[in-house]
């Protein structure tokens, strides 16, 4: 299992590439990218991600074992970056290994729901006009019942 | 002495990450009723607790949750990574 949360960049490709060559045996590996998003203006300046230090590994490594022990996987990793970020930049990525392709895909949309509105992030959006924090939304909450 | 921090909104808000505070609160809504009747920053920022949430010691709990043994408490509105 591997967590990181940092301010610095990753190369998402280069990330998943190192992941699959130690996850030898695995059969199925699925990932997801998360990527800062323009505001439909197109007027993003910066993307800033608070985080509280110490909460959010603690949070994301519960979450990570928790996937890790249910669908018997044989690798995750999950990197999160915090700080001010530019439209298009990668956010985060998980990645899963397992033997076969369903477990793989379930962990990693677990982790997903989980991450989004349980490890203690807050994205506050910055254009020429205003700063404004994201707001969660009720299905990110509802989407944590089907687990 | 509990160590409260505050993080997005509420930070901003209150103006501070962070403070020291003496209490003698058994709950974390007793701690929010001393914290609100400070100063109006605080009572703006408390108005809605639907709209905020808490941690004990990096674990995410409820307001009506008990003080004792607690060294930091966080708040802060629902969160929003991946």
């Amino acid at each position: 299992m591997d967590i990181r949360v940092q301010g610095s960049p990753f190369d998402a490709g280069a990330e998943l590439n190192a992941f699959t060559n130690k996850a030898q045996g695995a059969g199925a590996i699925v990932s997801f990218s998360g990527i800062v998003r323009d505001t439909a203006a197109g007027d993003l300046e910066k993307m800033v991600i608070e985080h509280y230090p110490g909460m959010t590994e603690r949070a994301i490594t519960t979450i990570a074992e928790e996937a890790q022990g249910r669908w018997n996987l044989a690798d995750v990793l999950v990197i999160h970056r915090f700080g001010e970020l530019s439209a298009n930049d990668p956010i985060m990525m998980v990645a899963t290994a397992s033997r076969h392709r369903k477990a793989a895909f379930e962990a990693a949309e677990f982790l997903m729901d989980f991450l989004k509105s349980r490890a203690p992030f807050w994205k506050k959006e910055i254009t020429g006009k205003d700063a404004v924090w994201v707001e969660s939304k009720d299905h990110d909450e509802d989407a944590l019942k089907r687990w | 002495m509990i160590e409260v921090m505050y993080f997005a909104w509420v930070r901003e808000r209150i103006g501070i990450p962070r403070e020291t505070v003496e209490t003698n609160a058994k709950t974390v809504a007793e701690l929010v009723e001393e914290l609100r009747a400070r100063e109006e920053r605080y009572d703006v920022a408390f108005s809605d607790l639907s709209a905020l949430r808490v941690a004990i010691d990096q674990d995410l709990t409820e307001f009506s949750a008990s003080l004792e043994g607690a060294r930091e408490v966080a708040f802060f509105p629902p969160m929003t990574g991946g």
